[in-house]
């Protein structure tokens, strides 16, 4: 066929068909390109541009009222670790901001174990289920993941509170006399960012796990390893792509959550989100507030460089 | 641990085929998995059900439950605040779910069935850039960007609103959308084609009726999507443009009265009927 072809090139029709062949495939990109316009062109100017903006506010003054006045400066980030003396402008090193870093990715890593830790076995459960029951579980798993997160921000306030059902128990059942001081905790941030994205944990587990091959489990017990053994060398391995999915899932929003926070640790123990949402809104120091924003983003940035490593590697093992 | 394996031999059963069934799933079982999974199911829809269930109590109480009463659906509906939030909330969470729909079909149509083709990732790469940027730092920039144009302009009004949502439902509207068309195979459209018809009609009586159920399952992802946003919308918003998740969580922030409970009832009722909805239509796609 190939020298057919080859000794062949040169004549009109051939030529002419080559023509016909580019003109469509240029007219099918340009209709794709016309197509993704939309798309692009908005999440252009409207998702990726004000980044680039943020990048150049972090690196001017702030204005009197909000905003900026164009002026460089590197305070923004010079504040980030150091805190200037009002008399004599010398610098001295202060972790305010970066404990609030550290506590936020402390929460996030925390959540994400926690969430880890539910969520391997629940979808686990929902895979080893008859195939025609798993969607229904499925369904059942992502419900409350549809709910508004503040609604369900507000449930977990309701529970916790000091009137609230926990409480109540507790009291009623003798454990304690006084209500326990949950609410406005780290702990109550740590169950809250749980509960918030334990669904992002499950789906990806769950999208692992249902290809688990059983005969697999059933070879290993064949050969008589114990029901660990089994879950420590067959089933998590299997499932390692979904586990680094599922945290990389729950640990970035958990990383810049803001309502969880809010509510929750009653607006005193800040995270990275509610320190961005402040400078903005209440501290009025624009620079300063981008520049948080942008550390945040690099934060993230390396967890999803992390992220694409490792999977990488995964889909190499098995191609 | 019980003992992992039952081998055939020593269960004597006149009918091998149940037996079987139930050593497979008795090998599938881990110790305690099915107890956490079920304190998982527990953990996620308790609060959610303490919530509904006092949006019905007749006292000022969230805690101590008197009587049935839709009492407070009745102070939420009579109060001006919320019937505004919630028109706003409708207004833009309608247009966001329109034209995010409307794009994100078109993105979908424009890569998927094809050869791989250039600037492909970085096509994917853009349409989900939203869901890879925390919400704070796109809130933040979103405000930025639009200070900068309003003071350029001087143009103000809900469009800035309803154009930052447009823009973080696109990506969830691109996903069902994109799902369904990859399921479609060419054969349908190219038998019509085949049969001299145009390629508009291909469009209008093939494909289109073909991703309908998936381009009816991104719309109304994206609708929850906009009606839940709540950072965005809080950074974004000007004055007159509350919506519903935004007037809920400052009635939070004053203190807790059973009528948040009734309004954040309805706005999870309207939620969880929409997924329902969406789940049925993805059902039935495999079906």
């Amino acid at each position: 066929m190939a020298d057919i072809s080859s000794s062949q090139t040169g004549s009109p029709t051939d030529a002419r068909l080559a023509d016909a062949r580019r003109q469509l495939d240029g007219a099918a990109r340009r209709r794709r390109w016309q197509l993704l316009s939309p798309a692009i062109v908005l999440i252009g100017i409207f998702g990726i541009f004000p980044l680039t903006i943020t990048l150049l506010y972090s690196f001017l003054s702030p204005g009197t009222y909000g905003g900026v006045t164009w002026e460089f400066s590197t305070d923004a980030y010079v504040q980030f670790l150091f805190d200037r003396d009002i008399f004599d402008d010398t610098l001295q090193f202060s972790s305010t901001y970066l404990s609030i870093y550290g506590r936020s990715i402390g929460l996030a890593f925390g959540a994400t174990v926690g969430a880890l830790l539910i969520g391997f076995p629940t979808a686990y459960f929902i895979a080893s289920k008859p195939p025609e029951q798993r969607n229904f579980w499925l369904f059942l798993i992502t419900l409350p993941f549809w709910v508004n997160l503040l609604i369900r921000t507000y449930a977990i306030l309701l529970i916790i509170r000091d009137e609230g059902f926990i409480n109540i128990g507790l009291m009623w059942t003798g454990i304690t006399d006084a209500p326990i001081g949950m609410l406005y905790t780290d702990y109550a941030v740590f169950a809250g960012l749980i509960y918030s994205y334990l669904p992002f944990m499950v789906l990806p587990l769950y999208a692992s796990l249902e290809k688990l091959d059983f005969k697999l489990v059933e070879a290993a017990y064949d050969l008589y390893a114990s029901r660990f053994q089994v879950l420590r060398h067959i089933i998590v391995p299997m499932a390692k792509p979904g586990i680094v999915a599922g945290c990389i899932l729950v640990f970035i929003p958990g990383l810049g959550a803001y309502i969880t926070p809010e509510l929750l640790g009653g607006g005193k123990e800040l995270m990275i989100g509610n320190l961005i949402a402040l400078q903005f809104a209440g501290s009025r120091n624009w620079p300063f507030g981008s520049a948080a924003a942008l550390i945040l983003m690099v934060v993230v940035m390396v967890s999803l460089i992390v992220y694409v490593r490792y999977s990488g590697k995964e889909a190499q093992g098995h191609g | 641990m019980a003992e992992p394996t039952q081998t055939p031999a020593t269960e004597a059963s006149p009918d091998p085929v149940p037996k079987r069934r139930r050593r497979m799933k008795d090998l599938r079982k881990q110790p305690g998995f099915d107890t956490i999974a079920w304190i998982c199911l527990f953990f996620l829809y308790a609060p959610i059900a303490v919530l509904i269930v006092f949006s019905f109590n007749d006292n000022r109480s969230v805690v101590k439950w008197t009587e049935f009463s839709l009492r407070w659906y009745r102070a939420a509906f009579d109060n001006d605040g919320i019937r505004e939030a919630t028109i706003v909330s409708l207004q833009v969470a309608g247009v966001a779910a329109v034209f995010a729909t409307t794009f994100a079909t078109m993105a979908a149509l424009a890569t998927t069935r094809v050869r791989a083709f250039k600037g492909q990732t970085l096509a994917y790469a853009v349409i989900n850039q939203p869901l890879m940027v925390p919400e704070i730092v796109t809130a933040v920039a979103t405000l930025a960007l639009f200070g900068l144009i309003k003071q350029a302009t001087g143009v103000t009004g809900i469009g800035y609103l309803m154009m930052a949502h447009t823009v973080f439902c696109i990506p969830f509207a691109y996903m069902p959308i994109r799902a369904r068309l990859e399921d479609m195979n060419l054969t349908l459209e190219q038998a019509a084609a085949d049969l001299y018809a145009t390629p508009f009609q291909v469009f209008r009586r093939v494909t289109m009726p073909l991703m309908a159920p998936g381009i009816v399952a991104g719309a109304m992802l994206a609708f929850v999507v906009s009606l839940d946003d709540v950072i965005i919308t809080l950074l974004v918003a000007g004055p007159g443009e509350t919506t519903l998740p935004v007037y809920i969580l400052g009635q939070i922030r004053r203190g807790i009265t059973p009528e948040i409970n009734a309004v954040s009832t309805v706005l999870l009722g309207l939620s969880v009927v929409l997924v329902s909805i969406f789940f049925l239509i993805g059902n039935k796609k495999r079906a």
